[in-house]
């Protein structure tokens, strides 16, 4: 079982390696990289089950005793995090085959591609705050070079604000870890979790602050989201699809591992600030994406905007929400991978995504536009799709606990949300192609293309039909992060 | 020494504040390192300062006595710059291709991509 938790690390990087020995060998290089990103989702199940069976597991790696040395625990909500990157790794894997051009794929897209996975399952794995923070920089080197790849004016331009910004939310993550260790002699989670258990203390407060700026920058939080729309839409779909699904989502599980884990003792000020954050994103991101005509800057912003309803449940704080919140986390990064995806098949075959320049896709794609409705209607929270469960769990347990002013945000957000995927809808799809029918031959949409589309879609129906059984996964993870005491004695193996 | 190492952290992170929040592409790269030193003056000096007293284990002894520098901090440090080195090699050869994009020093620029 304890190299079940090692292999979502060890197969990315083996890939990364073969890819790169691989070299001149284009078609070796892109079996590889599908290769690896389907025994990456292999791992994650086979993680997924043993976790589920037999309770949170824990790794010291070489050895070394928590919590001198560096430990790998795998709860459910880890073990989900990593399915669901597995899935989302294979689909992009996919679809990037017909997306990223020969140029690219002669700059190791493929070794970068796997780098950037095993950053993001090592951030999901690690149970040690310092090792959190060297995934993080594996992640961002990859990410660096990923945004930057290809050296177009637009992408050179948002690396630079990409790079700034994150550099200096890394700094600011080190400046935490330095005070952490100053004062409490640990960076083990679950150690740090005992030390600061119960007890209010100025320093602990100013270091959860501190770390809600630093993960609140990569996550992409109010008022700190601006890099994101300002970068995201530059490179090609492939690499903006799997940064709208995973990257930010890396920076809302570290916020939701250490508001449950370590800072915990005074959730009146913390958490109650979260749901203040919460909600001025959820706002500012649907309102921004009102203003957008072009569809990945469109959905750059709905990215901003869904993180804070992910964040709202953290800082609602009671099992229910935090179960709504990994519920709403899946759906989302399933929903928003799609639409990007979908935005890159029909920048293929419009050759654009300008919302004013194109139209009469409905026409010429009628299943095209059916696949586009599926996570638009899902992330606008319709039913019976996922994003309709994700929303109503959510209500339904700030309605609970009578926080009112998240309720109506989250409604109003919603139909905002309904508004602009109405507006893709209508200007892309429904209204007539403004080229004319002069614009002659249809290209047709890759196979390549379609098929994680399909494949995502598929899963956002199964878990709009099913919703039970995510839900059930969902309270179980929410239950061990709530009451973190399984999770400390996984890794120090003691109860506390 | 600690008082001293304080002020001069604090004085860094200032430095390198106002160097990023200017509009000079050559001003920002300069704040980044400066922010990337800072953070490592500072993970030094929180975890407390020992003079003279090298982790090393006498020939024969057990375990170390008490006063000692704890090894863990200087660790963390080397590798925090290894790769702030790495990112910031990285940022060097980036803000050139954007200057030789933009023919400009002026970070104002790179907004032009995202007007509506």
């Amino acid at each position: 079982m304890k190299i079940a938790l090692v292999l979502p690390i060890l197969i990315p990087l083996l890939t990364a390696i073969a890819c790169i020995l691989a070299g001149a060998s284009r078609a070796a290089q892109r079996g590889l990289s599908v290769l690896g990103a389907g025994a990456l989702l292999a791992a994650g199940l086979w993680l997924a089950c043993g976790v589920h069976a037999g309770g949170i597991q824990a790794v010291q790696v070489g050895n070394w005793p928590a919590p001198f040395g560096i430990t790998l625990v795998a709860d459910l909500f880890s073990a989900i995090m990593v399915v669901v990157a597995g899935f989302v790794g294979l689909c992009v894997a996919i679809f990037a085959l017909a997306n990223i051009d020969p140029a690219r794929e002669r700059f190791s897209f493929h070794p970068l591609y796997h780098v950037l996975l095993m950053g993001v399952c090592g951030a999901f794995l690690t149970g040690d705050l310092f090792n959190l923070f060297v995934w993080f920089e594996v992640m961002l080197m990859a990410s660096f070079v990923l945004i930057a790849l290809g050296g177009e004016r637009p992408q050179i331009e948002g690396a630079v604000k990409y790079l700034t910004l994150n550099f200096i939310s890394s700094g600011l993550f080190l400046t935490v870890l330095g005070i952490l260790y100053g004062k409490f002699g640990t960076l083990n989670m679950a150690d740090l979790a005992v030390k600061l258990s119960g007890q209010q203390s100025g320093v602990a407060l100013s270091s959860a602050m501190l770390l809600l700026v630093a993960f609140g920058i990569k996550a992409g939080l109010f008022p700190l989201f601006f890099w994101l729309p300002a970068s995201y839409h530059t490179p090609p779909v492939a690499v903006s699809a799997i940064f709208a699904g995973l990257l930010t989502k890396v920076g809302v599980y570290a916020l939701v591992r250490v508001f449950t884990l370590i800072f915990t003792a005074d959730p009146a000020t913390t958490h109650g600030l979260i749901v203040i954050v919460s909600v001025l994103t959820m706002v500012t991101g649907v309102l921004g994406a009102a203003a957008q005509y072009e569809m990945r800057r469109l959905l750059g912003f709905h990215i901003i905007s869904q993180i804070g309803y992910i964040t709202l449940g953290l800082g609602l704080f009671t099992p229910a929400a935090v179960a709504a919140s990994i519920f709403f986390l899946v759906h989302n990064i399933l929903a928003k991978t799609n639409l990007f995806l979908i935005s890159g098949a029909v920048g293929h075959v419009r050759g654009t995504g300008q919302l004013k320049q194109i139209g009469g896709l409905y026409h010429d794609y009628p299943w095209l536009a059916l696949l586009f409705m599926i996570p638009a209607m899902s992330l606008a929270g319709i039913p019976p799709l996922s994003g309709f469960f994700a929303k109503f769990a959510l209500v339904k347990s700030a309605l609970a606990i009578e926080s009112y002013i998240p309720v109506v945000a989250a409604l109003a957000v919603g139909l905002l949300t309904l508004y602009s995927m109405t507006k893709i809808w209508a200007e892309a799809f429904w209204k007539a192609d403004p080229a004319g029918a002069a614009a002659g031959e249809r290209k047709a949409v890759p196979a390549l293309m379609l098929l994680p589309i399909c494949a995502m879609a598929l899963l956002t129906v199964l878990i709009g039909l099913f919703p039970e059984t995510l839900l059930g996964l969902a309270s179980q993870a929410a239950g061990q992060l709530m009451n973190p005491s399984g999770y400390i004695e996984a890794v120090l193996g003691k109860t506390p | 020494m600690e008082t001293v190492l304080a002020i001069v952290i604090g004085g860094l992170y200032a430095i390198s504040f106002y160097l990023m929040l200017r509009r000079s592409m050559v001003k920002l790269i300069l704040g980044l390192v400066l922010f990337s030193q800072a953070v490592n003056l500072l993970i030094f000096t929180a975890a407390g300062l020992t003079r003279a007293q090298p982790p090393i284990l006498a020939e024969g002894a057990a375990a170390l006595p008490a006063p000692y520098a704890d090894p863990l901090p200087q660790a963390l440090i080397l590798t925090a710059i290894v790769i702030s080195f790495g990112v910031l090699a990285f940022t060097l050869t980036l803000t050139r291709r954007a200057h030789a994009g933009l023919q400009d020093d002026d970070l104002d620029e790179l907004g032009r991509s995202d007007r509506l």
